[in-house]
């Protein structure tokens, strides 16, 4: 009997949900709209003011960010709890925490990337500029895993239950908000000409942090689920 | 080495003699170097689903090349007691072991011992039935490389042209022949299957009761919750019902 | 809560501790109340007027020691839950549902005397102090479990879901403090601290300290009066009153 490695298994579970996305792009276009829609609304809601925008710039994409990732966590099992496939992913053998950190990197992959990738443009449209542009970008790209790895915990917790795409935002919410705060903060203090690097470095942690914990928690709690 | 078991003796697991032809059976595949001798067996299980007592202390051992059929009315908590099995769920009381050792204990090494097809097919209505079963063969561990998946959608009775259509055109029966193809890639002794035969035309049941007793006589194991006979010699089958 | 000097193990039935909760309920009640009483006399008469704030800076002394219980009790709470989760022990479990409601009212008890605190010292009904924040996500997650734990119908995945969440959420509390207390020296001017009080007089630490006990002692009197009602529903004992002996329970089990 030949055993998958754990890499190999891993990377079957990116894999299928990858070639999943494929067949369903207009998910992955879905999450980017979103964030382009909800960024262009404070303008017209806030007012054109230059000096207004910049300032509010990255604590509304950060908020729009966090949005994108809670209203695609929805995805991230439901599906597969659906038709079976989570139970069977349960029966791999292999550690499970293990293959949660594959669903949730195609899950960034689909719905966390997209926006990394976009919000240079965004940042443009808030009047924000060299720097402050690049810093926005990096801090997404830290931040926005970790926001996949905790909202895991959560769509496991709330899997299958009546009213889990509300519930599932009250549970994960306050635990998004020292990843809002590090994140919008390295392009404040960008902006104010102080150093992001402390911010960001923060932000590497909150990672590392949610890589150790999150998928660990993330399979307890979908054993819980499938019972 | 070749032994042979008379097969128009009829044997059942009360016999004494059934644990001689089994153990004998055993053997040669044990030395065919094909499956070891594996035990599995519950003792005192209890489960229940919410509020409600399905089952209590069913102890029950399945041998090597043996079948058992759990049957019972519908509620009776079929289905719950092979998700147990699984481990997918874990009993109120009592334990499951693997080779005399606790599932809940062995985890990993015990779920790369069994090969579970459940009263969901598990496959994904946007993927064809080669990708569905290459991606679970290959993460369950069994056989995925290049024609084994084709080999085995044909053996349950699916046509190429079916092979690269997605999931989601075909029928109720045929999405069940893609689930059950698995158990034509699995090598593990272990087959715990939830109502197999539900939406299987006649041929494929035939198929399917084919490939079990293929893998009986090969020294596995099978585990069916079933509401219908199954076209197996009787001494290969001990039954279980479940009671309140 | 944890070390009474009782036999645990002799109570891990919910039976038996139904009994058990029930003769202890009334002496926490008892001392929980000549505690909050005594807090209350040293705290409202006998501690000195503020020579900056006057009196109104006398809610700390339900302010402060509830602020400590909501945390003390979610850390509390996070133990049964582990503990339940460890051990597969439904008791536990009952424990860790019956203190969320208690430290939710505790944190809310922290946001509101906080708010009327805020209102004479800093002039604004809400300001976004970092423990006040602290005490808001807090109050965010107890509301988040109970939350859960009422969507979910099946007891057992409600038990252990819940416990879970807890328990992640005990991991993220001080980091949510941490990051909110970063946040909020990166933000100066709204910042009021409230830890610039001058040095408090020795009769206002006993009276918060007394007061603190008496919310502790309540919190145990509710939590055992809450988890006598849990196990009442879930076991569905008939009429487990008075008349129910130990020899009873022997003879239901």
């Amino acid at each position: 009997m030949s055993q998958p490695s754990m890499s190999e298994a891993l990377r079957g579970v990116v894999r299928r949900d990858l070639l999943l996305a494929m067949r369903h792009r207009s998910d992955v276009a879905m999450s980017v709209f979103f964030v382009v829609i909800v960024a262009s609304l404070f303008p017209l809601g806030v007012g054109p003011e230059p000096a207004v925008l910049r300032m509010i710039a990255s604590g509304v994409l950060w908020v729009t960010a966090l949005l994108a990732c809670l209203l695609s966590l929805g995805r991230l099992f439901t599906a597969d709890y659906l038709d079976g496939v989570l139970e069977q992913t349960l029966l791999i053998p292999q550690p499970l925490a293990v293959l949660v950190v594959g669903k949730v990197f195609s899950h960034w992959v689909i719905s966390g990337l997209p926006v990394v990738l976009l919000s240079p443009l965004l940042g443009l449209q808030f009047g924000l500029s060299g720097d402050s542009l690049v810093v926005l970008t990096l801090s997404l790209l830290l931040g926005t895993p970790t926001l996949s790895m905790i909202g895991a915990i959560g769509a496991a917790l709330t899997l299958g239950l009546r009213g889990s795409g509300l519930l599932v935002a009250l549970l994960v919410l306050p635990l998004f908000i020292p990843v809002l705060i590090f994140g919008a903060g390295a392009v404040t203090n960008s902006l104010a000409g102080v150093g992001s690097e402390a911010n960001l470095s923060l932000l590497g942690a909150c990672f590392l942090l949610s890589l150790a914990f999150a998928p660990w928690a993330t399979a307890v709690a979908l054993r819980i689920a499938l019972e | 080495m070749s032994v042979n078991v008379p097969s128009d003796v009829e044997i059942t697991p009360g016999d004494s003699r059934f644990l001689y032809y089994s153990t004998l059976r055993q053997f040669i595949y044990f030395r065919s170097g094909r499956i070891s001798p594996n035990m599995f067996q519950t003792v005192a299980l209890s489960g229940s689903r919410g509020e409600r007592q399905l089952f209590s202390d069913v102890s029950v051992t399945v041998k090597p090349g043996t079948l058992l059929a759990v049957v019972g009315e519908n509620g009776s908590g079929k289905t719950s007691f092979l998700r147990m099995l699984c481990g997918l769920l874990s009993p109120d009381r009592g334990t499951i072991l693997w080779e005399g050792k606790d599932i809940r204990q062995l985890k990993e090494l015990y779920s790369a011992q069994l090969t579970y097809v459940g009263h969901l097919n598990g496959i994904k209505d946007e993927l064809t039935p080669v990708e569905n079963l290459t991606v679970s063969a290959c993460l369950a561990g069994d056989e995925c490389a290049g024609g084994a998946v084709p080999k085995a959608l044909e053996a349950v009775g699916l046509a190429r042209p079916v092979h690269r259509l997605p999931t989601r055109v075909l029928s109720q029966g045929q999405k069940r022949r893609v689930a059950l193809a698995r158990l034509w890639l699995s090598t593990r002794p272990l087959w715990l299957l939830d109502e197999p035969f539900a939406s299987l035309d006649v041929t494929a049941t035939n198929y399917l009761t084919q490939r079990l007793h293929a893998h009986l006589s090969h020294g596995g194991m099978v585990v069916v919750a079933t509401h219908q006979d199954i076209a197996i010699p009787p001494d290969f089958v001990q039954q279980l019902r479940l009671t309140r | 809560m944890s070390n009474t000097g009782i036999n645990w193990f002799k109570y891990s039935s919910p039976q038996a501790f139904h009994l058990l909760a029930g003769r202890m309920i009334p002496w926490f009640s008892v001392v929980s109340i000549g505690l909050i009483l005594i807090g209350l006399y040293i705290g409202f008469f006998v501690a000195p007027t503020d020579a900056t704030q006057g009196d109104a800076y006398r809610i700390i002394f339900v302010h402060v020691p509830a602020a400590w219980m909501s945390m003390f009790l979610y850390v509390i709470m996070a133990i049964w839950a582990g503990i339940g989760l460890g051990l597969n022990a439904r008791p536990s479990f009952m424990m860790a549902q019956a203190i969320a409601p208690t430290g939710a009212m505790f944190t809310f008890l922290a946001l509101f005397t906080g708010s009327m605190w805020g209102k004479p010292t800093w002039g604004a009904w809400w300001v976004w102090d970092a423990r006040l924040t602290s005490e808001l996500i807090l109050l965010f997650q107890y509301i988040g479990i109970i939350l859960l734990r009422s969507s979910i119908d099946d007891l057992r995945r409600a038990d252990r879901a819940s416990a879970v969440l807890a328990l992640v959420g005990v991991v993220n509390v001080p980091i949510i403090y941490f990051s909110v207390k970063w946040w909020n020296t990166l933000h100066q001017g709204a910042s009021v601290s409230i830890t610039a009080a001058p040095t408090m007089a020795g009769t206002m630490v006993t009276a918060m300290l007394v007061m603190m006990f008496g919310f502790w002692m309540y919190s145990i009197a509710v939590t055992l009066a809450r988890v006598r009602c849990v196990i009442a529903d879930r076991e569905r004992l008939p009429s487990w009153g008075k008349q129910a002996s130990m020899a009873d329970v022997a003879e239901a089990r």
